[in-house]
């Protein structure tokens, strides 16, 4: 055994791992999409789930339909990719955010900001609002990036649950807010529609941490609550893109969670904030 | 029984996951406070609480045992000897290389971590060499965990539901599958420690 590498597993793969591992290659091969390196035990969970919800008897079987019939894949997709989300979701990140990071970022004529897994937007919106408040937004290009085209185009509508509201408005109180939140969004029936305006300068893009390469040059990424999704070789390939994309000393926001320590990356970051996972490029 | 427990005794357990809810933070000291030094397994353990509290676990554990005990970390390995529990509001899995993995995916029964998640995951990881144990609490969260423990050929233990503050979860798993044991905290805690010395030697 190579020292420091992970144990082999202590039994064979059964045959549903077995499915899963072919239904991921089908995907890759027919839509490059690859789910390949997601962690087993969720991305298992959720296929059984999906088979479930679709009606249908094997994995082999869904992956038939997959291969055969895109609309499938879509229906999929949406099993596949995890869209939970809430604004200002951790308020102490977002306030350590305004407390370490925005003084930094005030340094700078222009901004590029890269929300990575951006799902439907919340995250989107909360550090849009956040970067209104600290005077920045209008120096600001907002790079929003998914996999998922569904989650993308409800990103863009901006459009929440009013149900969420109540626990959005408490999160972004204790996040730092200094206005009353409801001035960001207009409520309509059951739902409420936040100021376009925040979204100027969002440009929301399908692009695979998994895949795809850097397209720009940032001084914040934040990707929260998506590296848990991965192994630790794609893990090592996402946190690769966002050092390369990092300006010197950029910094880097990741979930409550989540961290670099058991990745290739550990040493080329250091800690601005371990309670709130904010970190900076170091070399 | 008997035979079931000669042969988990014969082929060494690997790793001990315990569910608990209701009532389960003094079922869990009773069950584990002052292990051995010496103790080898490595113990999973999700327990529903309000949030704000369960993150306080790790800390109130670590003052009643002579083992480490952590809130497992997202892509950590699983060491022997020691004692970990879910962070809250994350699931907990545990993967075939033998990491943890946490998610945020939507609750399971209510619950985030469930022990549901954890339990099939481990079984899914350990396979037979895995012992699972359920202890009181009130909805029916890790009675599906149990049975992938059991199908998987692992060992499983359930709190009597006679002793157990809430029977709920008891009986649920009761209802799912015949466990190998069904056993008062005491003598629960008596078996783990006559599997963990069988691990050890």
């Amino acid at each position: 055994m190579i020292p420091g590498a992970p144990p082999p597993p202590l039994h064979p793969p059964s045959d549903t791992d077995i499915e899963l591992r072919l239904l991921m290659e089908a995907i890759y091969l027919k839509y490059s999409y690859d789910f390949r390196n997601y962690t087993g035990a969720s991305q298992k969970r959720r296929v059984l789930y999906a088979l479930a919800q679709l009606g249908l008897p094997s994995i082999s079987a869904l992956q038939d339909k997959v291969l055969r019939d895109p609309a499938m894949f879509t229906r999929l997709l949406q099993y596949l990719t995890i869209p939970v989300s809430e604004m200002f979701r951790d308020p102490g990140y977002f306030l350590e955010l305004r407390r370490q990071v925005v003084p930094m970022l005030h340094t700078y004529p222009s901004l590029k900001v890269w929300v990575a897994g951006c799902s439907t937007g919340e995250e989107v919106f909360s550090l849009a609002i956040l970067l209104r408040e600290e005077g920045l937004l209008e120096r600001t290009q907002i790079y929003a990036t998914d996999i998922n085209p569904s989650s993308l185009e409800k990103a863009r509508q901006g459009i929440f649950p009013l149900e969420a509201i109540r626990l959005y408005t408490a999160n972004y109180q204790r996040a730092g807010g200094l206005r009353a939140f409801s001035d960001y969004y207009t409520a309509a029936y059951d739902a409420a529609r936040f100021d376009p305006s925040l979204c100027t300068d969002v440009i929301f893009a399908d692009h695979s941490l998994a895949t795809d390469a850097v397209f720009a040059e940032t001084q914040l990424v934040s990707c929260r609550n998506v590296l848990i999704y991965f192994n630790r070789q794609l893990q090592d390939r996402a946190l690769g893109l966002f050092h390369e994309s990092l300006c010197h000393r950029g910094f880097l926001g990741l979930g409550a969670k989540e961290s670099i320590d058991f990745s290739s990356y550990a040493d080329r970051f250091d800690v601005l904030s371990r309670g709130e996972r904010i970190f900076r490029k170091l070399t | 029984m008997k035979q079931k427990q000669s042969s988990a005794m014969a082929r060494k357990m690997l790793a001990v996951v315990i569910g608990a809810s209701a009532g389960g933070v003094d079922a869990l000291i009773a069950l584990l406070a002052d292990l051995p030094a010496q103790w080898r397994l490595p113990v999973v353990v999700v327990i529903h609480l309000p949030e704000g509290y369960e993150s306080r676990l790790a800390e109130v554990f670590r003052h009643r045992l002579p083992i480490p005990v952590f809130e497992a970390m997202d892509k950590a390995p699983v060491q022997g000897g020691t004692l970990y529990f879910a962070p809250p509001g994350y699931h907990l899995s545990i993967e075939r290389d033998l990491s943890f993995s946490l998610s945020c995916e939507p609750p399971v029964l209510y619950s985030r971590p469930a022990i549901d998640v954890l339990m099939s995951s481990a079984a899914d990881a350990f396979g037979p060499s895995l012992v699972g144990v359920l202890l009181t609490g009130a909805n029916d969260d890790g009675a599906e965990g149990m049975l992938r423990i059991h199908r998987a050929g692992g060992l499983t233990i359930v709190q009597d539901p006679d002793e157990a503050e809430i029977p709920t979860m008891p009986n649920a798993a009761l209802g799912a599958h015949s466990p190998d044991h069904v056993l008062p905290l005491r003598d629960i805690r008596a078996l783990l420690l006559q599997l963990d010395s069988a691990h050890a030697h």
